[in-house]
């Protein structure tokens, strides 16, 4: 920033780029997640460095597959990964968060399995061709989106109230789909996109979540999405006098955050072949959540970084892996990520990080005396 | 030191990212008198107040209260050791009571005695003829009644230091004189009133010193006596001062044809905020005004043109042609743009950096599938902060960090940049420096000079017939009057607000 440097301009000019660079780095928004993968990383690092071992074995069928804790921590982010975009969004136009979506991918995934089940509950064929029940399953999902959305736009009513409607009854919806049976799909094809495809080495799910990275960073990128969300969540007053329909937008996050929710109980499915509907993404919107306020986005909606809620998710992701790697009973584990997300929360804090620039500052710059004076 | 000084503060420097905001700064206040503290916008005025406060910690200097240094932390600190403010924007709780609202955050202890707090409410507004109730829910009150709710508060509170940063600019003239004779009731009582205005009228009125501010710096303190109105004007903007009276050439109204088809029609318009249905029309190259008192629904009619509220009823034509405008995006496809009255609420977009907020409107109308490119968008920041001089760190400061005035500015250039043919500017000077106000008078012109239309609503009278060839008179929702010509002057405009045969 150029404007900093006219407080260091009695300084050598290579501490100057110094401090700046750091300067700069800790004030990025992606600096919070960032910190926090380099901090889990270090932690395995020390504590087994073969935690990063990624070793290229043979599956059951013969095929080659890559495995490792990496390759598990990138495989099982995926559908984070994707919900995190959407609650990004969510959060940024209407200043709450969907906690339905653990409840609305049980829904999709029922949807995929209904579809490709037909009247059986377990035939020895798909009854459909996978991407009609694909797409049948994203416009379901984006219909359950499109009324989450309704009923906070056109409603008013606060995102997490009007989300617990679906949070609420959403396992007994996908239940009932299914006639409250656990279809199972024989055909292995369908296991390809939440497993392997037969002969390429990495998992299906870190793909697709790549797509849907693509797809919004180029939507982000040729659309007004960004500036309409973070206008309306900051403030839809005047949003709409410059001609934004605040209301339109928050409910197209929802919809947009129901495609992502379609995706995810698609590849949910896939990976066993079959659902459990208590289960499936149980407490997932709690993780997505965490990740897109890990990522330093305000929860109280307006700017965000989707680069940073994505990274969040990884984050998160990591965590859980690595605590399982260190035999932390799956009871137990809740607890010891609270404590972590704790951390991560309050040193995430922009009061924290303001205390923390100050501090690094006072370090690096301690014998500039009066130019330190001015920039704190 | 002096011996009656309440206040005395030496040195204060602040300084923020890129802006060196108060640099080297001394103030003293002394016993029972009305300090005025005069600074253009940016000049220092509310860093200042900020710091003597505690919103804000200062990076250099000292602060003695009655001689004994002190140092502030927090509001609260401020409050307890007797400084006692009411802000520029009312930063009170709308969804409280007006009670609550006075006395949140003083109760003793962990109870509330309801009953007591509500009648001692009650007797304060009484004693300074607010008209509101204490039970009241303070968002119902009007913008001057939450503003002097916010003075009650501040003056219950055993005050030594009164600040009162620009509490006159939502006020109108009746409130205004009752809020004088408090303010000279309190100097009665030995109180140090700091009082923080643009209306160069009220200073010379009230106020038995002035300190002036220029661009973070100090430029001197004045006995109201010595310095002369030009003079203080000058000292303000640190040059000579052309004479605003001069900014309206004779002859402009000349060029309007009012015989050709007017720019924007409406026959029988009519909201759902209570006005009654009005007719009304504007020429190329027209500037008019809406003029009336506070609440007389001045505000109503433009919001109805803009279709910013619900459009009830009636037709309007642009250009001749029938449109149909229900909502903003229709009448900003029609060429109207409209700068809205209540610049933190409905104007700016406040985490958004300038950048985004100068574009927002064209952005809009260009389309949700053709965002502007980078450089694009940056071109445009850079133009428009070239152009009306608005004074931030980067196009990519957020909007909420700049002074009031400058925040105005970003607005405006918003709005130019929607290049409209019709533009409706609702107080676009109020709470602005004198400097920039006279810069956007004089804007106005120059774009009814380029064939735009403009119409012009502000509370200063004077302002409006300096820049107004035509003002449409309001009282009670109701259109009462069009006044044109040689009627354009103080004295009609006051005989048809007030009523009586016109």
């Amino acid at each position: 920033m150029s404007v900093s440097e006219n407080h260091f301009e009695n300084l050598p000019k290579k501490s100057v780029s110094v401090i700046d660079t750091i300067k700069k780095i800790v004030q990025k928004q992606v600096f919070i997640p960032l910190a926090a993968l380099l901090v889990l990383i270090l932690f395995n690092l020390i504590a087994d460095p073969s935690f990063f071992k990624i070793s290229l074995d043979k599956s059951s069928s013969g095929d080659p597959v890559l495995s490792g804790y990496l390759i598990t921590i990138l495989d099982n982010a995926s559908e984070l990964a994707i919900l995190a975009i959407g609650m990004t969004l969510v959060t940024s136009a209407s200043g709450g968060q969907d906690i339905s979506v653990g409840a609305t991918v049980a829904i999709a995934g029922s949807v995929v399995l209904k579809v490709l089940c037909g009247s059986q509950s377990r035939p020895d064929q798909m009854q459909a061709p996978i991407i009609v029940a694909f797409l049948i399953c994203l416009v379901v999902s984006m219909l359950f989106g499109a009324f989450n959305g309704m009923v906070v736009s056109f409603f008013k009513i606060q995102p997490m109230v009007a989300t617990l409607i679906l949070f609420t009854a959403g396992r007994s919806i996908a239940a009932w789909i299914n006639n409250n049976e656990l279809p199972v799909i024989s055909d292995p094809k369908f296991g390809y996109y939440g497993n392997f495809i037969p002969g390429i080495p990495v998992p299906t799910p870190i793909f697709i979540a790549a797509i849907c990275m693509i797809i919004i960073a180029l939507v982000l990128k040729f659309t007004n999405l960004r500036l309409y969300s973070q206008a309306v969540g900051i403030n839809p007053s005047s949003s709409r006098l410059n001609g934004i329909n605040p209301q339109l937008v928050k409910f197209l996050t929802f919809v947009i955050l129901g495609a992502c929710v379609a995706v995810a109980g698609f590849i949910k499915v896939s990976r066993l072949s079959t659902i459990n509907y208590s289960v499936v993404a149980k407490d997932i919107e709690m993780d997505v959540i965490l990740a897109v306020a890990l990522g330093g986005n305000q929860l109280s909606g307006g700017k965000f970084s989707m680069t940073s809620s994505i990274l969040g998710a990884y984050v998160i992701q990591f965590l859980t892996t690595t605590l399982f790697k260190f035999k932390v009973s799956s009871s137990a584990i809740a607890a010891y990520k609270a404590v972590v997300v704790i951390v991560l929360v309050v040193l995430s804090a922009p009061i924290v990080r303001e205390k923390m620039v100050q501090m690094k500052k006072k370090g690096t710059a301690a014998k500039v005396g009066k130019a330190k004076k001015e920039v704190a | 030191m002096e011996n009656n000084a309440v206040l005395e503060m030496r040195g204060i420097c602040k300084y923020f990212p890129g802006v060196r905001a108060l640099e080297n700064v001394d103030f003293t206040l002394r016993e029972g008198e009305i300090h005025a503290l005069m600074g253009e916008n940016g000049a220092g005025k509310s860093t200042l107040i900020k710091v003597l406060t505690g919103v804000y910690s200062k990076d250099g200097g000292d602060i003695r209260l009655a001689g004994v240094p002190v140092h502030i932390r927090s509001p609260q600190d401020a409050q307890n050791m007797g400084i006692s403010t009411v802000y520029q924007e009312i930063t009170l709780c709308p969804n409280l009571t007006v009670a609550e609202n006075m006395y949140i955050g003083r109760t003793k202890g962990p109870l509330t005695n309801w009953k007591k707090m509500n009648t001692d409410a009650a007797k304060l507004l009484d004693s300074l003829s607010i008209p509101a109730k204490a039970t009241q829910q303070l968002g119902s009150c009007s913008i001057a009644v939450q503003q002097m709710v916010a003075i009650a508060r501040a003056v219950d509170s055993d005050c030594k230091v009164l600040i009162l940063d620009e509490p006159t600019s939502s006020l109108d003239e009746q409130e205004v004189k009752k809020l004088f004779s408090l303010m000279l009731s309190l100097k009665e009582k030995g109180v140090g009133i700091i009082f923080v205005t643009h209306f160069l009228e009220q200073v010379y009125e009230v106020c038995d010193r002035i300190t002036v501010l220029r661009d973070g710096k100090l430029v001197g303190e004045y006995i109201i006596e010595d310095l002369p109105r030009v003079q203080l004007v000058s000292k303000m903007l640190g040059k000579e001062f052309d004479d605003m009276a001069e900014i309206k050439s004779e002859e402009d109204a000349a060029h309007i044809e009012y015989d050709g088809i007017p720019v924007y029609e409406a026959e029988k318009l009519t909201g759902t905020t209570g006005i009654a249905p009005f007719d009304f029309e504007i020429h190329k190259g027209e500037v008019n005004g809406f003029t009336g008192l506070l609440g007389s629904g001045r505000s109503e009619c433009v919001r109805a043109i803009f279709g910013a509220d619900r459009v009830a009823g009636g037709t309007v034509k642009v250009n001749g042609k029938k449109v149909k405008i229900n909502k903003p995006l229709d009448a900003m496809k029609n060429g109207i743009s409209y700068l809205p009255e209540d610049r933190k609420r409905d104007g700016i977009v406040g985490d958004l950096s300038v950048r985004d907020n100068i574009i927002l409107a064209l952005q809009v109308m260009k389309g949700f599938f053709r965002p502007f490119s980078r450089s694009q968008a940056e071109a445009f920041a850079d133009e428009y902060i070239k152009l009306l001089s608005i004074k931030t760190a980067s196009s990519d400061t957020p909007i909420k960090s700049l002074s009031g005035g400058n925040q105005q500015k970003v607005i405006l250039a918003r709005w130019l940049l929607a290049n409209p043919v019709y533009l409706i500017l609702d107080e676009p000077t109020r709470g602005i420096d004198i400097g920039t106000k006279v810069e956007i008078q004089k804007l106005v012109l120059k774009l009814a000079a380029e064939g735009k239309s403009v119409t012009f609503i502000s509370s200063e009278l004077d302002e409006m017939i300096r820049t107004c060839s035509r003002l449409v008179v309001m009282r009670d929702g109701k259109v009462v009057g069009e006044l044109k010509g040689s009627d354009l002057n103080q004295n009609t405009i006051m005989a048809t607000i007030a009523g009586g045969e016109s």
